[in-house]
């Protein structure tokens, strides 16, 4: 063989390496599920939204908005009269609807009076993710449909109206009910808009926070192997436990402060990109307590602990800095995996199975919490805080426990080491 | 008076047994070598003493402390130089003597770094990142942090590994003195000249097992040879 030919051999061995191909797969696995998620999105867009309809005005444009609501949307109430309105709430929520759009009395009279018609829309809100605001923004696309008709009929039939009423002819009176909570004035995608700070913002730091420290603790094992300080490490008079917890706190400390560091740049970056919004959420009594803010620094410690502990237990099992990288992309998942779950979709719409398996997976709660504490479900907060603080307790107990057996040092209890 | 005492010590991992049934005594104050080739079982065993590894089998009593039972109060007794041990390259070597002696009694850290300084004799490059010592810099100062806690036993895994014969000689004669303070000294090597000059008693182990005890001097007589070299390729050969 070649020196040349030689090299290349010698080289694509040594890069021929579970380190090497794990980051790719895990990321084409990741951009699969996107991709999936994405197309899930698409395959949303092209369904017709459910709704209620109840038009009381029965006119001109009443009747023209009625009729491209009907042909666009699956309609699973009909009614003409007022008092109608629980009903067909009640028959939304039972056909998973998203709204109940109600066309009011004198709708046409006052249009061609000048005066905007008043749709009123009471909204069902599932989930403030990505994939559940979809409907919504398909039935608001379908309103401005009907506002483009409707200018058009007064366009057409010069029917003389200011230029203003033409051009914008309806207006809406909202009322969305979100999580046990009726919100007036508030449409789903302005509340999605002011809650995408905690349903992005959290889960992207949460990430960070986890994979950073994360693969501290995990190189500060393999850097104690590779550089075969550990041997001394583990004769000197010092408790196993003691071990174990000054890595995880150490690198929790640099973790949160690197977080902060992370979490001030994101922040305004974030801030920047929003719309300014001119709700007052104190108004709908949506802001975080004391109490609640205490239970997000909880879950958010609990969580850090439970990634550091698992961290240091696969630490454990690092031979050298390069195989460190390799054992940080379990973690690197895990993390990821309930930061997009979290992002596209709401826990409370989302399938029982991908509920558990969200569930179990220690990192989401942190990233659910702001939300689930913003409408009141503290039992999903504190059975989170508990489940996490479990598992926290096994991973340490865990890596102690490797720490005291051979496996620390041989790497495995069947491998022969001199 | 025995510091160690070994009895029909047995490791295996899985299938395969690196120590099969040991047993040796080493008195206050002496300085005993396990001598045998390459897989022979010395690291193991010196890994078990030194609390690293768990015996399948038999005991370990150090300083009248049985090993398994009373692993934490034996890490206060004894210090442990593996063969290829490394040091924090991130700190200076003052930094490292601190750390370490940082573990043992406070109230004496001040005078355990002076004696670790003293001992691994590097001067103000004592001030240095360890990441700019050499090979030979690295061992003394190991060999400092070693010796500088006073232990009640020495447990020095080829103490001279690699190094050029200057610095050899030195870290010879350094643990040559520390048994004059009190210290007990068990240590492994393949280099016979060393095992000579410092081993009171020496055991030739060999796979797994020991082949033969003694004072070197004893030996060379008992195999009609000229130096331990001889004795060892008698015994094992």
């Amino acid at each position: 063989m070649s020196p040349l030919g030689n090299i290349i051999r010698k080289e694509v061995k040594e890069l021929l390496t579970p380190a090497t191909f794990l980051p790719i797969v895990i990321m084409a696995i990741v951009f699969g599920s996107m991709g999936n998620a994405i197309g899930g999105i698409e395959e949303e867009m092209k369904e017709k939204p459910v709704i209620g309809l109840i038009n009381v005005d029965n006119d001109r444009f009443s009747t023209l908005a009625t009729s491209i609501l009907n042909e666009n949307a699956e309609v699973v109430f009909n009614s003409s009269d007022i008092m109608d309105k629980q009903k067909g709430l009640e028959t939304l929520r039972e056909e998973n609807g998203v709204a109940l759009i109600v066309i009011q009395k004198n709708f046409t009279e006052n249009i061609l009076k000048g005066v905007p018609g008043e749709f009123e829309v009471y909204w069902v809100m599932k989930g403030a993710g990505i994939m559940d605001s979809i409907s919504s923004s398909i039935v608001e696309d379908l309103i401005s449909l009907v506002n483009t008709n409707i200018t058009k009929e007064l366009i057409s039939t010069n029917t003389s109206v200011n230029a203003t009423t033409a051009l914008t002819p309806t207006f809406r009176n909202e009322t969305t009910y979100f999580k046990g909570k009726e919100l007036h004035g508030l449409s789903p995608s302005v509340i999605s808009s002011i809650l995408s700070s905690q349903s992005t913002l959290v889960p992207i730091i949460m990430m960070m926070i986890i994979i950073v420290s994360g693969g501290m603790v995990i190189s500060s094992m393999a850097l104690e192997k590779e550089n075969k300080t550990l041997e001394t490490l583990l004769t000197l008079p010092v408790k196993r436990t003691s071990i174990v917890a000054g890595k995880i706190i150490a690198s929790a400390i640099i973790g949160l402060f690197l977080a902060v560091i992370y979490m001030l740049g994101l922040g305004y970056w974030m801030q920047s990109m929003q719309v300014t919004s001119n709700v007052n959420l104190a108004d709908y009594n949506l802001v975080l307590s004391g109490g609640d803010l205490l239970l997000i620094g909880l879950s958010v410690f609990v969580t850090l602990l439970a990634a550091l502990s698992l961290c240091m237990l696969l630490g454990t099992f690092a031979r050298n800095y390069k195989s460190a990288q390799t054992l940080t992309f379990p973690v690197t998942l895990l993390a990821l995996l309930p930061m997009f779950m979290i992002m596209f979709k709401d826990f409370d719409t989302m399938p029982l199975v991908v509920k558990v398996l969200l569930f179990c997976i220690p990192f989401s709660h942190p990233m659910m919490a702001p939300r689930a504490l913003l409408f009141g479900d503290y039992p999903l907060v504190v059975s989170g805080i508990v489940y996490v603080s479990i598992f926290a307790l096994i991973m340490i107990s865990l890596s102690v426990w490797v720490f005291k057996t051979d496996r620390i040092i041989t790497g495995s209890t069947n491998r022969f080491k001199k | 008076m025995s510091v160690v005492e070994v009895k029909d010590l047995v490791k295996k991992f899985g299938s395969v047994e690196a120590v099969k049934g040991i047993s040796f005594t080493i008195d206050k104050g002496e300085i005993f070598g396990l001598i045998g080739p390459n897989g022979a079982g010395k690291t193991t065993t010196l890994r078990i003493i030194s609390t690293l590894l768990t015996a399948t089998s038999g005991s370990v009593k150090i300083s009248g402390f049985d090993l398994h039972k009373n692993p934490g109060e034996i890490r206060k007794i004894i210090s442990y130089l593996p063969e290829d041990a490394g040091v924090y390259k991130n700190l200076t070597g003052r930094g490292y003597l601190e750390f370490i002696a940082n573990f043992f009694n406070t109230k004496q850290t001040r005078d355990m770094v002076s004696k670790g300084i003293e001992i691994a004799d590097l001067g103000e490059r004592i001030n240095d990142r360890v990441d700019t010592y050499s090979k030979g810099m690295k061992r003394r100062l190991l060999v400092g942090r070693t010796l500088m806690t006073n232990p009640k036993l020495a447990i020095l895994d080829e103490p001279t590994s690699g190094l050029d014969v200057i610095n050899a000689q030195e870290i010879r004669r350094i643990i040559k003195n520390t048994t004059q303070g009190g210290t007990t000294v068990l240590l492994s090597s393949h280099n016979m000249l060393e095992v000579e000059f410092l081993c009171d008693r020496i055991a030739l182990i060999d796979d797994g097992l020991i082949v033969e005890e003694g004072k070197p001097r004893v030996l060379m007589e008992k195999y009609h040879a000229s130096n331990i070299e001889e004795v060892f390729t008698r015994v094992v050969g």
